[in-house]
């Protein structure tokens, strides 16, 4: 038996989906992400944990459940590390690196303060992008900004 | 043309060099007459939010040559908007009243917004530091009517390329028809890189300079934009290039006799009033023009011409 199987089997859930890879720090952040704080099934949930790749990493196991693309994704622009794996009786039917979206819905505040979304009460919308460094940025729909990584934050 | 019909104008982007076209034939046709009465039994409502007297003047002139109506404010202080009311119910209850709406506003991105509440189109009259695009419109009929053409220019940049709005949309506009730019901005001014980008996707070049002797001899248009001191993090920087970016009249003598100095107006101090007398001068000019494009913008939008 390999580890990966061991692992899984130490915490294996029967249906539902499995989140890892996740950078130990971020492991709270996909959390409010996903909005699983609400959610009444059982989460099995890991930060800290050695990982060979990335030294810490988290996993959140959370049973009877499957995410939509687009709200699986959201979670790449702050974990794309994060590998996404389903589960189904016990046996892994998925197993997918999360991409990123092509665009962002309402979850992400737009860092220009002069921007109608900052000022009223408005959804934001942003087009993620890749500059020519191939850095992922997000472009704002409205004030037509462009914010990196460093300045995204969370609604 | 059909396309253009009911479509707001929020960014000049959202037009293609096509429809550009199109607006700038149009305006063509206004330049040689002006006073056509389309718009009789018309009503356009104008938002300033902030005031740009300019800008509005230019746009009510324009309705007004058409034999339109004109409702609205000029500025905040006088509507709703000082009640606290929000700008998606201003524009909803203003779209009952109008059949387009013309609005400036200092939120960034309030016109793209307006557009997708607003069941009449908007023309953007300036969004904060985001998109003016009928400056822009008329930039580029000023360029073409100066130079014949719209391809393969070289056009000259100066001043605050970083702030500047009005330079970055010419830019994303000209980018369609293959010019070569020339940027000539003190260090802490220079064109941002995502503009940088957007040269050189479209496969075209740029270069840039300090000092605004090195293009005089290569630009077909002169396009100086005012340098504001509060741009500056340090202010000494801001004394030390200041008179750098003054043009006078005798440094337009090694110019090519095509070149045209533009001029987004108002204008500070950047242009010497020696310069107005020159034949190369062609700001003036050009802030009429755009009473023609916004006629053309206005008649394509409600489909009257
Ligand atoms: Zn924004």
């Amino acid at each position: 038996m390999d580890n990966k199987r061991k692992e899984l089997k130490v915490t294996a859930i029967r249906n539902g989906t499995v989140i890892d890879h996740i950078p130990s720090d971020k492991s709270f952040q996909v959390i409010n992400l996903l909005n699983l704080e609400t959610y009444s099934n059982q989460i099995y949930f890991g930060t800290g944990l050695d990982s060979k790749k990335f030294g810490k990493k988290g996993i959140i196991k959370i049973s009877e459940k499957y995410f939509a693309d687009e709200e699986i994704n959201k979670i790449a622009l702050v974990a794309p590390s994060a590998t996404l794996i389903e589960i189904t009786d016990y046996e892994v039917t998925k197993k997918e690196k999360v991409h990123l979206p092509e665009s962002v819905y309402k979850i992400v505040k737009c860092f220009n303060p002069k921007c109608v979304t900052n000022i009223q009460d408005i959804p934001t919308r942003f087009k993620v992008i890749t500059d020519h460094k191939g850095e992922m940025k997000l472009s704002c729909h409205y004030c037509e900004k462009t914010m990196s990584k460093e300045n995204i934050e969370f609604l | 043309m059909n396309e253009l019909i009911g479509r707001s104008l929020v960014s000049i982007t959202d037009y293609s060099k096509e429809e550009i076209i199109h607006i700038l034939d149009l305006a063509e046709e206004f330049e040689k007459n002006h006073r056509q009465r389309i718009l009789d039994s018309y009503v356009v409502s104008s938002l300033f939010f902030e005031p740009s007297t300019r800008t509005r003047l230019s746009f009510e002139s324009a309705v007004q040559y058409l034999g339109g109506s004109i409702i609205g404010f000029a500025s905040a202080d006088t509507s709703s908007v000082k009640k606290g009311e929000s700008l998606k119910d201003t524009i909803l209850t203003v779209s009952n009243y109008s059949d387009l709406i013309i609005m400036r506003n200092p939120m960034d991105g309030s016109a793209r917004y307006a557009s997708e509440v607003s069941p009449v189109p908007i023309i953007n009259a300036g969004d904060g530091a985001n998109q003016h695009p009928t400056q822009c419109l008329l930039d580029l009929y000023s360029i073409r009517k100066t130079q014949g053409s719209l391809d393969n220019i070289h056009i000259a940049m100066i001043g605050d390329l970083k702030y500047g709005r009005t330079v970055h949309s010419l830019v994303q506009a000209l980018s369609l028809f293959g010019a070569t730019f020339h940027f000539v901005s003190p260090e802490s001014l220079k064109m941002p890189s995502s503009v940088k980008t957007w040269i050189k996707k479209a496969g075209l070049e740029y270069h840039q300079y300090t000092d605004i002797m090195d293009i005089m001899p290569i630009a077909d248009i002169l396009y100086m934009t005012r340098i504001q001191g509060e741009r500056f993090p340090d202010p000494l920087e801001y004394e030390k290039v200041k008179n750098s970016y003054i043009l006078e009249n005798n440094m337009l003598s090694g110019s090519k006799d095509n070149m045209r100095v533009l001029h987004p107006l108002p204008r500070v101090n950047e242009i010497t009033e020696d310069v107005d007398d020159n034949p190369k001068a062609y700001y003036f000019q050009q802030a009429k023009n755009g009473v023609y494009v916004r006629q053309a913008l206005i008649a394509a939008i409600l489909g009257l011409k």
